[in-house]
């Protein structure tokens, strides 16, 4: 005859398992075709740069060694990488300020959909997200039509006498920005919404009941209760944000390089896939240390009760 | 390398068109984007009863990484002259002896026998073209057959220079301004070419491939540049200059070779035989605006690409310009750290 | 007479919520405009006109890459959005449990990987089942977008339900419901708005790749990203603008579509 404690345990086991089984699907298809051909990428940061491109099944650590170590190419010292660093951090920087500066417009806007009435909600939702139904470059091309010298902007402030000379927007820092926040709008605002869609508002209520500001309803009310979209949006934004290249070169001009260009360059013109396979890996490793540490201080898996 | 700035014309090249759907046969051709002319191809399906269909590469490592794989279902590629040593020494391509084709006798005799295909035993000359620097002349008056428009920019050019990221375009122009040769290993010129490299930057406003749509708006006033885009450049605005520096500038060449695994080897070695003649070989030319290394063919180009600088190199210019080679592994890597640094 | 006090305004919020919708459909507006630019430029108005509209359509690359682009973003989304749902389900409100922080990372790994890496990496995997299988359809793109749109349209999923608490469910169970009949009328209808937005994204995603689709496309597989980027380094034309318009319309129908497919739930 079973304990209770056993018949728990077996409960519990049964449980487990049955998670195992819903999550299967999602992790046999990121297996197969996302992180088990990493292994691969493993592999290679691990062997000798052919000639031309690819690799000669020779094993060497120069691919890693150069990740952290250059030897300058004229004095043959051997230094740290700074180039490597240089570019790693421009890439963390602007992924770090874009995922900010969609926070600081998205949630706003997420709130915003959020708190229209039941029926004209969705028509908001899917307003956000139709410009995002245009591909990438597109995007980013029609932001540069609107910042470029002879885009609509300057055309605009000319016009109205406000400056004589077009303001150089195009190819700046600023310019990244605008197109980065632009791009990464919808990623922030979708889990936001989501989040606060639930949003119980007699708790919100219940804080002006005590006497509380606007600003302290926000801070200790609905921002706690939203986190999870908050981490959801930021994740889903920073992330990316890192290895994108493609709006940084068609809005800053491309004379600097983003960490994703590095590695772009390795096994293209540089030919050197080990160090490529390398990179990738250690800003792959940085990542995911950050994100776990993140997760698991901020969102947390307990269940909420009313 | 090279090639790229392609027909801003309506059109791209078109797939079988419905009425072939029972063709005798296949072809299927990995190109650089917008580089083959719709109407070409249409004219060798019906010649030759075959269904034709297109790929698109946007550069020749993505070419060489996906064909070295294996699998991909391509029977000819358009890989450009440094790249073929490669292609024939890692075995991607047969050998279907073009020298001793049918219409091999039109290939312009500086196009047949080529180092890198000595004999002609694997490629066809598909198109050939030069980099130099293109001006503004409304902006900037003075003599532009210089790299130093790129290198040492002068006072009114200053942050309206743009550079094609051709890594190895850009190191060779580098090299021949400071009076290297070309592939040099020499550490003293590749620390000048760094060093020229790095100092100029700040003076360069962007570093992309958009360059006819830019210079057209005038967000840049001068770049480096393939020959064909400039073309296109200066028809849309006559104040616009083509110049072959005089430090020496790069030539290039984009050959058709047949895929080792290619399935339909007798279809690719009949498109082989066709692009050699003068008609169809000025036809593509038409479109994709370079010239095709066919003797012959410059009766049927079109009007302004018949006497056009930047197409037909003028007589005093040819000396100073050079067949871009592949490098050794090792110079290739100089050049990487070089162009990370650059870069950063 | 005072205003009434909202208990659902925040101060600014509006405004800046009214100023990006403006700002996002500025650049939009744009585009669709210079889609019927007579002349070829981008930047300069020629006119009105109907001939890139024409042109995109006469280009049978441009159409066969954009059905492409469709199929396979329908198809990866429809099932990252299903396989995503289930992880959500596997890996949220509960205690943490042995491999609970291992699948999280596993299922969002996808997303901290430059896309270049992914796309060698499965360039140099999947050319080896190509050449040994012989079938180079469709299907290892697919496989590849699905991969990469379960973590995004996990995520959104997964804070939906964070939010929902176990009460209802526990209410549903209590009342004799079964796991899946409890699934069926109480998590998933309120769910529901996580899974639309989720699968809204996946598809989005999946229609933007260039790079991964790139490095995993065989002989005649060119989307629409792929087949303009090179475009873009060849000089663009309004033909770009022209497609663009197209595809914003498809969505707008697309879409709404959802809308009432996901109202009638209610």
């Amino acid at each position: 005859m079973a304990t209770a404690a056993e018949i728990e345990k077996q409960a519990e086991a049964r449980e487990t398992r049955n998670r195992w089984l819903l999550s299967a699907p999602a992790l046999i298809i990121i297996l197969l075709a996302a992180s088990g051909p990493l292994l691969i990428v493993l592999i290679y940061s691990f062997l000798t740069p052919g000639p031309y491109g690819d690799v000669e099944w020779k094993f060497s650590t120069e691919g890693w060694v150069s990740v952290f170590l250059e030897r300058d190419i004229f004095d043959d010292t051997l230094a740290l990488a700074t180039s490597h660093l240089t570019i790693f951090w421009r890439s963390l920087r602007l992924a770090l300020m874009a995922t900010v500066a969609t926070l600081v417009f998205g949630f706003p806007t997420a709130y915003f959909i959020a708190t229209r009435s039941e029926r004209t909600r969705d028509v908001w939702l899917f307003l956000i997200t139709i410009p995002f139904w245009t591909n990438l470059l597109i995007r980013t091309f029609a932001v540069l039509q609107v910042i470029r010298n002879e885009g609509i902007i300057n055309t605009a402030l000319i016009n109205l006498g406000i400056v004589d000379q077009p303001i150089q927007m195009l190819y700046t820092d600023f310019a990244i920005m605008v197109g980065m926040v632009y791009v990464y709008l919808p990623l922030m605002v979708l889990p936001l919404y989501a989040s606060m869609e639930k949003l119980d508002f007699r708790l919100v209520e219940a804080g002006y009941d005590l006497y509380a500001s606007r600003w302290q309803v926000l801070r200790r009310i609905i921002f706690p209760l939203v986190r999870p979209g908050v981490v959801a949006g930021s994740i889903l934004v920073f992330i990316p944000a890192i290895g994108a290249y493609v709006t940084p070169s068609v809005l800053g001009g491309g004379k600097n390089m983003m960490f994703a260009n590095l590695i772009e360059l390795q096994f293209g013109q540089g030919r050197n896939w080990p160090l490529g396979a390398a990179l990738s890996i250690t800003v792959m490793a940085i990542v995911m240390v950050a994100l776990l540490v993140y997760v698991r201080n901020t969102s947390g898996s307990e269940v909420r009760h009313g | 390398m090279n090639l790229k700035s392609m027909s801003m014309a309506a059109g791209l090249a078109l797939l079988a068109s419905t009425s072939l759907a029972s063709a005798a046969g296949e072809l299927n051709i990995y190109n650089w984007g917008n580089y083959i002319s719709p109407d070409m191809i249409k004219k060798f399906e019906k010649q030759y009863d075959v269904k034709v269909t297109v790929t698109d590469y946007d550069s020749n490592d993505t070419a060489l990484a996906k064909v070295r794989q294996g699998g991909t279902g391509f029977d000819i590629a358009m890989p450009s002259q440094t790249f073929i040593p490669i292609w024939i020494k890692e075995g991607l391509i047969q050998e279907t002896n073009p020298g001793q084709m049918e219409n091999f006798k039109n290939v312009a005799p500086e196009w047949a026998n080529p180092d890198f295909d000595p004999g002609r035993k694997y490629s066809v000359p598909w198109a050939w073209g030069t980099i130099g620097v293109v001006v503004n002349t409304d902006t900037y008056k003075g003599p532009a057959d210089s790299w130093g428009i790129i290198f040492n920019t002068p006072e009114e050019l200053k942050g309206k220079v743009n550079v094609v990221p051709e890594m190895n375009d850009v190191i060779f122009a580098a090299i021949k301004y400071v009076g290297g040769e070309q592939c040099t290993e020499d550490k003293a010129v590749l620390k000048k070419v760094r060093d020229t490299l790095v100092a100029a930057k700040p003076n360069w406003i962007a570093m992309e491939y958009n360059t006819i749509e830019k210079m057209g708006a005038g967000d840049f006033k001068a770049t480096s540049d393939w020959n064909g885009s400039a073309l296109r450049q200066r028809l849309a605005n006559p104040a616009i200059h083509y110049s072959y520096p005089k430090e020496g500038y790069g030539l290039w060449s984009d050959n058709i070779v047949v895929l080792k695994e290619a399935k339909n080897v007798e279809n690719a070695k009949l498109f082989q035989n066709f692009m050699m003649d003068p008609e169809n070989a000025a036809m593509n030319s038409a479109f994709h605006r370079y010239a095709n290394g066919i003797a012959g063919s410059d009766k049927f180009m079109p009007a302004d690409m018949k006497d056009a600088p930047e197409v037909i190199i003028p007589e005093a210019e040819k000396a100073r310009g050079e067949l871009q080679r592949l490098c050794s592994p090792e110079v290739q890597a100089l050049y990487t750290k070089i162009w990370t640094e650059l870069q950063k | 007479m005072a205003k009434r006090f909202s208990i659902r305004q925040q101060t600014g919020f509006t405004a800046i919520a009214t100023a990006c919708f403006v700002l996002l459909y500025a650049p939009i507006l744009v585009l669709v405009v210079y889609a019927f630019n007579e002349s070829t430029s981008v930047t300069d108005w020629g006119g009105f006109s109907l001939r890139w509209f024409v042109s995109a359509w006469a280009n049978q690359q441009v159409v066969d890459a954009s059905w492409r682009s469709l199929k396979i973003a329908s198809s990866a989304a429809i099932i990252a959005t299903i396989a995503a749902t289930m992880a959500a389900l596997a890996t949220t409100r509960t205690r943490p449990y042995r491999g609970l922080t291992f699948k999280y990372a596993f299922i969002n790994q996808p997303l901290m990987v430059p896309e270049i890496v992914t796309g060698v990496a499965l360039l140099i995997f999947f050319s080896q089942i190509k050449i040994a299988s012989g079938y180079t359809g469709l299907g290892y793109l697919i496989a590849a977008h699905t991969a990469f749109c379960i973590p995004f349209a996990y995520l959104p999923i997964r804070a939906r339900l964070e939010n929902m608490d176990l009460t209802l469910e526990r209410a549903a169970a209590d009342l004799y419901a079964t796991p899946w009949q409890a699934f069926r009328r109480v998590t998933l209808p309120l769910l529901w708005p996580g899974i639309i937005a989720g699968l809204m994204l996946a598809f989005v995603i999946s229609l933007d790749d260039v790079v991964i689709t790139e490095f995993v496309k065989s002989g005649g597989q060119d989307t629409l990203p792929t087949y303009m980027l090179g475009q873009i380094r060849r000089g663009i034309t309004p033909e770009v603008n022209a497609i663009s318009t197209v595809f914003l319309l498809l969505s707008v129908v697309i879409v709404t579509l959802f809308f009432f497919l996901s109202r009638k739930r209610d």
